[in-house]
Parts: C-alpha cells; structure tokens; sequence
C-alpha cells in the first residue's frame, strides 16, 4: 500500500491480552469509518479475540494487560522473543492498571474472599508488563485512545518517530472550553496526568482519574498545593492518585 | 470402527477471555467433555474494599471491556439502592438509551465478527470483507451505531465516563441525539439486509431443556432493574439474588459456576426472550417469525437469532426513547445525596444475560463488601452439560473428530461468553 508516497510493507501484527477486560484489544475493532483503511495496513498474524489463524511469524507485538500469574510471565517472554517492536497496549500494561488496586490486600485474604477453599494460583501484586521484559513503545489509556493508535502504527509502518503527548490533560481540557472541575469542587488530577486523551472524562463533568499516568515534568508539590487552597480532601486525592497505579511513585511523596 | 480422538483447544478463539475446550472420546464414546475456564482472577470484590461509593463504577466498569456500561449501571444501582438515592426520570431514561447502545455494539460485535465466520466458515470476518462486503458493512454500521448511542449518552464507547451515582453528569446534547435519530432511521435498511443474510445460514439442530433466567418486570422488555424469573416458574426479588445464583467451584476452571432449580441455568439473549417475548417491540416479534424462533426455544444455538432479534427491538426503542428525550429540557438530570449506610443489589440485563452487583456500604460510603455475579459465569455449567449432550449427539450421528469440535467451538461461541469478565 502506498502512504504520503512511500510503499509501505503490511504490517506483521500480533495482539495478545493478559490479565485485563480486553477493552483495550476492543478499540481496535472500533472507529468503524477508519477500520477498512486501518486493517489493509496491518497483516493480523495472531489475534485470538478476533480470529481463529494463530501465525507466529509476527513482527509486532501489541501486548494489553498486567501480569498476575506465573504462566503469563513465561508467555511474555516467548512473545518479546518473537517481536522486533512489543507495544505496552493499555494501562493495565503499562502501569499495572486498577489491577493494582489488589495490590494493598494480602494474596491469601483475595483468594479467600472470592473462591473461600479453594486453591487459586496468582501473584502478591499486578505488575506491569516493563518488569519482565523490554518494551519499544507504551500507548497508555483506560481505554486506549484509537486515533492515537492508529497514529502510533502508522509511524510504525512509515519508521517515523512516535511521540506521546509530554503536557497534562489541562492544555486540551482548556481547548474544549471546559469549566474546570476544581471550581466544582473536584479533585481532578488533569494539571498532572499525561493529555491525548482529548480530556474525554472533565469533558463528561467527571474527574480525570489519571489513566495515562503523570505527564512529563508534572509539578506535584504545586498540585498538592492546589487541593489544600480549593479545601479539598487529601484522602480523596490519594484514592485517585492510587487509582489505575500510574502514580505510585508519588503516593507517599510529602507535598 | 474404533474411534478414539482427544480434542483440546487451547485458548478458544473469538471469545473474550480465556477458556479451553476438553473433549476425549474412546472407542466412538464420549469419555468427558469438559469447558475449562484457565483466565487469571482479577479479585475486583476484594478492590472495592474501602474505596468511595462514587469511585466504584469506575472501577467496576473495567471488569468488561465489551460490558462496562451494564457493570457501570449496576454498581450505579445497587449502591442507590443501599444509600437511598433516586435517579431523576430523565437520568434514567438517559441510561436505558446507554444500555442500549452498548447491548446493540455488543451484539453486532458477536453476530458479525465473532460468529458470522463459523456460519461462513472462515477463521474470521477479514475474508467476509471480499466474500460478503454487505453484510460486514451492516455489521460495522450497526455496530458504530451502538458506538455512537454510547458516545453521546456517556461521554465513550468503552468505560463510561458520565454515568455517576445520582444520575448523569452530562446530557447528550439535542442536536447529537437529532443526529442519531437519523442515522437511525438510514441504518434500519442495513438491518433488515443483515436479517436476509442470517436467514440463509443453517443453526445446528441440537437441543438440551434447560432454565432460562432474566429479569421481568412486565411492562417493558428488560434492562434496568426488576424481578428475577426463571422459565421454570421461580419468581424472586432482585436482593435475593444469592437464590437465584447459588455459586460454586469447580476444580478445573478459574471462574465460578451457577445453577437455580436444575444441574444448570442459561442467561442471556434467548432467555431474555424466552420469558419476555410480550414484551418485545413488534419489529423484534416480526423478525423472531422469521426465522420460526418462538418461546421457549432450548436450542442455544439460537442465541445467536435472539440476539439478532434484540437488535431490532434495541434500534425500533432507542428511535422511540431518543423521541423523549428530545421532548424533555435534560436539566433535571442528577439528584443530590449524601453518604450513609446500606446494603443492596443492582441487576441489569448486560448484552449477555442477567449481571448483579451487590454493595454494602458504610455511614461514610464506603464500600465495605461487594459481591459481582457475571452473566457468562451464570452460563458457565450450561456451557459445560451442554458440550457433554452435544458431543454425544454428534458422536451417535457419526460425526468425525473435525465436525465435532467444529460444532463443539460454535456451540461455545453462540453463548457469546465473556471469560475474564467471568473471572472478576
């Protein structure tokens, strides 16, 4: 196929999920009008949720969710083998996601909470997938954004350079005009989290939970400050900030 | 002849989740056939322990990337119902047009691309692109017009954003609903074309009695709310869900299994249809006599046609609803509240079948307990006796290894079962 003049090869593409609600595999099945022309990019080799050819031959590997379990250690790891470019597909593979959010309870109290008795293999915490094995390119999201996908595997295809978005969701909260959800007395992490989302949840009336994980540079000390002038809850900033585990590093960070 | 053949499939696909098919067959008799769940737990009863009541639906709504508006809604509804909070009228309309456009994405997803190419006998719908470019076309139009209902009731597609307790934090706007109801009325042609194709496909005659389970409410065909019947006459509350469940463990799958009076119960399409045919708008009726789909039907294959019929009903409703809505200021759209103490459940009918969501909460709301119990977990055992009465039909219509477990992996399909939501 031919884009902006240059004839481009198929693209060898795999999609594996791991532990996660395959939302992020489904965007690719959506933004209907675009998906004809998306898919003639794209050679699916292997894409259990869609189709029953499994190919191993594949030169990119989208990977979704967080790993749980032992055996999706080893699964990964056969992946990344195969793959020249492994994509971290989603939040969950990209930070651990609200997985996460298991994390702060005891393994055996999970288990015993939802399968009394019985026996259950799974790990203490959900990781994300950057702890076993190298990854070439990360598009976070909860879910992820389809235009900023397909933008991602177009540069792919083209071997131009992919970038993500470096300034908080704030910039394009601002340029669709919003009222911002601190003057409604939200705490909303928009002034710290990554944009390219186009502030789809202030956008709703409801708070940005920070699903895209920090933005680069972010200022915390200043957005603490924020929270304490608007008389807002610390607490509840923490359960956002703790909320699809992007934030770890500054969950105990004295602002 | 001896026949002696094992058949394992690892990871089905075009399904949501994980989930293997084990079947072993010696001297032409079927020696076990079992459907093992394999999906990690993810432990969300356990997450939403000591998170705010208002934080929930965010969380809950990850367990399904296919479903979330339905687990959005029904921890949205049970957690109302423990801290006391009614929904204004036009909130609640607002969430029947969001059901409906996540039940019409979800279903087109199934029928076109996930179990078209069993029909067709293609490994997926990419060669349907060249051999039916129609019939993909009104898949991915119908599709994109649950997409959009979504969209502009929600604020997305996938997870939510503006379905909160107490209402909604945003209406769609007037003139995106006047947009939809146009794309409406252009796409219902698509669906009736899609209906033509379906007709010429042969479902597998194979039938096992089974009990059907849905909500009921008799007024209007079911989403939100309501009683819980069974097609073998049990008629209970929605709290008492735990009667209607009644969960429990297996050795060889991560996910839970259910049953009510019988060794199994089914949820989903067919069994909404089953005990609310009434109900159904009269386009959905005229569909369902096409393909002679009348209640009760016990062959599960024909989930697939019951699906194919709620899309008629969905699209002919959210025409009607969006009506309303026009005719209403969308002002009065979110009710104030306060945190207290309570317990409850949430049912709402999910694309596949009854999902409950009980909460208890604390004077602080917070959440102190949680129980989810997921459609596909309650067509779990279904599945399983299913695929034993299945495989032993074929095996004594001396059907071969390959025929088998073809019909073995439809069978599977046609519940549309949505694994890693199963295991929570």
């Amino acid at each position: 196929m031919n884009h902006l003049g240059f004839d481009i090869e198929k693209l060898k593409i795999g999609s594996f999920d791991f532990t996660c609600c395959e939302g992020c595999q489904l965007q690719l099945a959506n933004k209907e009008s675009t998906l004809p022309e998306f898919l003639a990019l794209l050679d699916i080799r292997n894409f259990r949720e869609i189709s029953s050819e499994r190919l191993d031959d594949y030169d990119i590997a989208l990977v979704e969710g967080s790993i749980t379990r032992q055996d999706e250690v080893e699964r990964l790891k056969a992946i990344r083998a195969q793959a020249k470019v492994l994509v971290a597909y989603g939040t969950c593979a990209c930070f651990g996601g609200m997985n996460a959010q298991k994390n702060k309870f005891d393994k055996e109290e999970c288990i015993r909470t939802v399968y009394g008795d019985k026996e259950i293999d799974t790990m203490q915490e959900s990781h994300k997938i950057s702890d076993f094995v190298k990854v070439d390119y990360s598009i976070p999201g909860c879910p992820v954004n389809k235009e900023e996908v397909e933008r991602i595997v177009v540069s792919i295809a083209t071997r131009s350079p992919i970038s993500l978005p470096k300034y908080p969701v704030c910039v394009e909260c601002k340029q669709r005009l919003n009222t911002c959800l601190f003057d409604l007395g939200e705490v909303c992490l928009g002034p710290i989290s990554r944009a390219g989302c186009d502030a789809v949840c202030p956008s709703g009336k409801t708070v940005c939970l920070g699903c895209r994980g920090p933005a680069d540079d972010i200022n915390y000390d200043s957005f603490v400050q924020l929270v304490r002038e608007h008389g807002l809850s610390e607490d509840e900033m923490k359960e956002k900030l703790a909320f699809y585990n992007g934030f770890a590093e500054y969950l105990n960070h004295e602002g | 002849m001896k026949v002696d053949f094992n058949i394992d499939i690892h990871h089905l696909p075009r399904v949501e989740g994980h989930g293997d098919i084990r079947i072993s067959v010696r001297d032409g008799k079927l020696v076990d056939a079992k459907w093992a769940v394999v999906e990690t737990p993810r432990f969300f009863e356990v997450m939403v322990k000591g998170l705010s009541a208002e934080r929930v639906p965010f969380l809950t709504s990850r367990i399904c990337g296919i479903c979330s508006i339905s687990h959005s809604l029904a921890s949205i509804r049970s957690l109302e119902r423990a801290m006391q909070i009614t929904p204004p009228e036009t909130a609640r309309i607002i969430r029947l047009l969001a059901m409906h456009g996540e039940t019409l994405q979800s279903h087109a997803l199934h029928l076109f691309f996930l179990a078209a190419p069993d029909f067709a006998g293609t490994p997926s719908a990419v060669p349907l692109l060249q051999s039916h470019p129609e019939v993909v076309e009104a898949g991915l139009m119908l599709k994109e017009l649950g997409n959009e209902l979504s969209i502009a009731t929600t604020g997305r597609a996938t997870h939510p954003v503006s379905l909160v307790l107490g209402g909604v934090s945003k209406a769609p706007s007037k003139q995106r609903l006047a947009e939809i109801k146009q794309m409406i009325v252009d796409r219902k042609p698509m669906l009736d074309k899609a209906t033509e194709f379906f007709k010429t496909l042969t479902i597998p005659d194979f039938v096992r009695e089974t009990e059907f389970i849905s909500l009921f409410d008799g007024e209007s065909y079911p989403y939100i709310g309501g009683d819980l019947v069974t097609t073998d006459g049990v008629r209970r509350d929605e709290n008492d869900y735990l009667a209607m469940t009644n969960e429990y463990t297996v050795e060889f799958a991560t996910t839970k299994f259910t049953k009510v009076s019988r060794e199994s119960s089914a949820a989903g399409a067919l069994a909404r249809f089953n005990n609310n045919y009434d109900l159904l708008h009269p386009q959905a009726k005229a569909a369902a006599e096409a393909f002679g789909l009348k209640p009760v039907c016990h062959n599960p294959f024909m989930n697939n046609v019951a699906q194919l019929v709620e899309c008629h009903h969905l699209v002919a409703d959210a025409e009607e609803i969006i009506d309303c809505l026009l005719d209403d200021d969308l002002r009065d759209i979110k009710a104030d509240y306060k945190p207290r103490a309570g317990a409850a459940t949430g049912a709402v009918e999910a694309p596949r079948g009854v999902l409950y969501h009980y909460m208890e909460t604390d004077e602080n709301g917070k959440v102190v307990k949680g129980d989810c119990i997921i459609p596909t977990t309650q067509n779990n055992a279904n599945i399983h006796y299913d695929l034993h009465a299945l495989a032993e039909q074929a095996l004594a219509q001396g059907k071969g290894e390959k025929e088998v477990e073809k019909l073995c992996e439809m069978l599977v399909r046609s519940y549309d079962p949505c694994i890693s939501c199963s295991v929570h």
